[in-house]
């Protein structure tokens, strides 16, 4: 197993070389170092701020790709769902002012689930900063809490520096955004294009592998336990270390419970699996974290929607906590052993220990038979109707008809919920999804990048008909550039997840959440050129599901379910995760 | 529990905004803070008073610690420290008994007096927090006009204890 430093520079091709001493203008020099960094894709809208930017862009046509979006929100949800389709950079583009505050949502979206982006926003002149120009906004300080670093760059001599190096800052480590926010004139003015990437700044020191005593107490524990649960999530997707996950827990033998961002890590169906822990998770994942004696949390960050109470999760159990992102350890539980790395070096590291032990198959034998005694008690299930579809039944057909391989988008609320328990994925980036931040609208459009970025692929957008309705203006940037997008939306004429929520716990005070007026969705998509197919019939399900993916096209299915139909199980906010509501 | 941090950051336009944003972000507090530059131009460090218990302290230290800009972060109270603080005070005070009076305390304190008229003097005090709290208060039966503080600046003592006491310190 590879357990040697990963080199994420990306290694483009080089730009065509210029003499040395030939001065391009910040824009090109920007446009060149984006090439060099591998940029082949960049989702934008233009605007005053960036029109020096754009003209070298148009220039550049040949080597790197704009997709056009109808607002800024879907370029940033777009580059998004590009990279974490590919694990590779995103790239957006926008303007200055209201351009750069559209970005923000899915600024915010891709900081909360370390999401590698650089986002470049123009600015207005540097001689009329802070003046209240026209188009002018903060963009620096208003991205400050939510990026992994920033720019605001003052001097054309800087910015190809500045580009390489947040090519660089994106992906190491722990990944996220970097904004670059570009006056207009820096992008005018001449320098000299130098490509020397690398790191720039000497600020880094790698943190990445573990140390030979903390994978050697690590072992130590993982073969004294007697009820170990292994908890993983998006940074085991994000260090590529799935291989690594799967070749220890199997020489263990040991459960394994996702989180949402981790979905696809580890194989849903894979008898080790006891599907999602957390608020929706599963009674046997939830039950099995209760009672553990050992949790071994890999590329987690226990969130409250996992924890439930916290002083009450996973209450006997001492704690791994693997992490690149030593800021996460100890943040809300204090581990025993705390291990700041890289998941992929430190899975590696502690399977070439464990390789070297043999181990008693039935040692977990006793923890076994009482996990699989709760996921007998218990299963994930629905009940079909002969009148109705069940949102559940949707997502179980749509597995039926993708043969298990799609790619899925989700947006967030309830159809998200029940895409997470009744897709089981069997790979990671396979799940897309708003975990952190809980994006309504985010699905559609980064439906929209992942399957510009995996033309091979399918790709479906599961989306509610709340979240829909935010963001699907950017179904005409699919026909535009000919993308084969898919959208799922499960129709319940409600913000489902808030009125489950009312109904639950507001004494059925439906406030605000009744969307039985909207659009009519098959004419809406085909207002935009796109085919529209309707089910409201169990009969028509799966016709509907078929016609629609094998459209080679856009394609918006509405599939018209249950109105009030409640994601189980369920743990109140707040509450102890052993205490779900199963019905 | 009173804790200061002392953070190494790049001498760059909006890195200390970086710095003081996280701390309102995450609510933590800052009670005073100080930046100067370090030997190396490059380089500025803020010295940070807060207050939290050690697993704040600590993810404070881990939090700034993760900033792209950030060198090296102290927890600069964990280890044996010398921290000083200085104070420009305006006091209203009358030639005769009231200005002897006030000479003592400067006296006492070794304070400085920087600046003087007939009616008002101008006095300048470094110590540790704790001193110019008192003196201030010894000065407050005369009309203290104004108060300026510089906030706590530290550094760790060359003392040979350092080997054997493990302090809070993260390298970004």
């Amino acid at each position: 197993m590879d357990v040697s430093p990963q080199v994420r520079i990306a290694a483009g091709p080089a730009p065509q070389a210029k003499s040395g001493s030939e001065k391009i203008r910040g824009a090109e020099i920007l446009i060149r170092g984006m090439i060099a960094n591998g940029v082949d894709t960049i989702f934008g809208l233009p605007g005053g701020a960036v029109l020096h930017i754009y003209d070298e862009l148009w220039r550049y046509r040949e080597e790197t790709t704009h997709y056009l979006v109808r607002h800024e929100q879907g370029a940033v949800h777009a580059a998004e769902g590009y990279a974490r389709a590919t694990g590779k950079v995103g790239v957006a583009l926008v303007t200055s002012g209201p351009g750069a505050t559209n970005a923000v949502t899915g600024i915010a979206t891709a900081y909360m689930d370390s999401i590698p982006l650089v986002v470049i926003t123009g600015q207005v002149p540097t001689a009329m900063i802070g003046t209240d120009a026209f188009q002018e906004v903060d963009t620096f300080g208003i991205t400050i809490p939510i990026v992994k670093h920033s720019y605001l760059v003052r001097n054309v001599e800087e910015l190809g520096s500045i580009v390489n190096e947040a090519f660089y800052l994106a992906q190491d480590g722990k990944p996220g955004p970097v904004v670059i926010d570009i006056p207009k004139d820096v992008t005018a003015q001449l320098a000299n294009y130098q490509d020397d990437r690398g790191v720039t700044f000497d600020t880094r020191i790698d943190h990445k592998a573990p140390t030979r005593e903390v994978v050697e107490t690590t072992v130590e524990k993982l073969l004294a336990a007697q009820r170990p649960v292994f908890y993983v999530g998006g940074g085991v997707v994000s260090a590529n270390a799935a291989n690594e996950l799967l070749a220890v827990v199997e020489k263990l033998n040991a459960p394994v419970t996702p989180t949402l961002m981790g979905l696809g890590a580890f194989p849903s169906a894979h008898p080790q699996c006891l599907g999602m822990l957390g608020m929706h998770g599963t009674y046997s994942a939830n039950l099995a974290v209760a009672e553990s004696d050992l949790l071994i949390a890999i590329g987690v960050r226990f969130d409250d929607r996992v924890t439930g109470k916290l002083n009450t999760f996973a209450p006997v159990a001492e704690v791994i906590h693997i992490d690149v992102d030593a800021s996460n350890i100890g943040k809300l539980r204090k581990p025993q052993i705390p291990v700041v790395a890289d998941a992929k070096q430190a899975l590696a590291a502690i399977y070439a220990k464990l390789s070297q032990t043999t181990i008693d198959a039935e040692k977990l034998g006793a923890w076994w038979s009482k996990i699989r005694r709760w996921q007998t008690e218990v299963p994930l299930a629905c009940e079909y109707s002969d009148t109705e579809i069940k949102p559940q039944q949707v997502i179980e057909t749509l597995y039926e008809v993708t043969d298990g391989n799609a790619v899925i988008v989700t947006d967030v609320g309830q159809h998200q919920m029940w895409a997470a328990q009744f897709y089981p994925f069997k790979r990671s980036r396979q799940w897309l999804t708003s975990g952190g931040l809980g994006t309504m609208g985010f699905g559609l459009p980064a439906a929209m990048g992942a399957q510009i970025a995996l033309p091979d692929e399918t790709v479906v957008a599961v989306v509610g008909d709340g979240g829909f309705q935010m963001t699907n203006q950017e179904i005409i940037t699919a026909i535009q550039y000919n993308v084969p997008l898919k959208v799922l939306i499960m129709n319940n004429g409600y913000l489902g997840m808030v009125r489950q929520w009312q109904e639950m716990f507001y004494d059925r005070a439906y406030s605000e959440v009744d969307l039985s007026v909207s659009p009519d969705f098959v004419k809406l998509a085909e207002a935009y050129g796109a085919i529209g197919l309707r089910a409201s019939h169990p009969s028509e399900l799966k016709e509907v599901l078929h016609e629609g993916l094998e459209f080679d096209g856009v394609a918006i299915m509405d599939i018209v379910v249950t109105k009030e139909e409640n994601v189980f199980p369920i743990v109140p906010a707040g509450g102890e995760s052993r205490n779900m509501i199963l019905k | 529990m009173r804790h200061t941090i002392s953070i190494t950051v790049a001498n760059e336009a909006g890195e200390l905004s970086r710095i003081v944003g996280l701390f309102s972000a995450r609510g933590y507090n800052i009670e005073t803070i100080s930046v100067g530059k370090t030997l190396d131009q490059k380089w500025s460090k803020a010295t940070i008073v807060t207050c939290g218990d050690e697993a704040t302290i600590e993810q404070i230290v881990k939090q700034c610690a993760r900033l792209a800009r950030v060198k090296e972060v102290k927890a600069v109270t964990t280890l044996p420290h010398i921290e000083r603080e200085m104070a420009l005070i305006d006091v209203s005070v009358k030639a005769g008994d009231e200005r002897q009076e006030v000479m003592s305390l400067v006296n006492i304190f070794r304070a400085k007096v920087v600046d003087i008229s007939h009616e008002k003097m101008i006095l300048e005090l470094s110590g540790t927090q704790e001193k110019v709290d008192t003196f201030i208060e010894m000065l407050s039966p005369m009309a203290v006009n104004e108060v300026t503080r510089s906030g706590c600046v530290a550094i760790n003592r060359l003392s040979p204890l350092e080997d054997s006491v493990k302090g809070l310190q993260y390298a970004a």
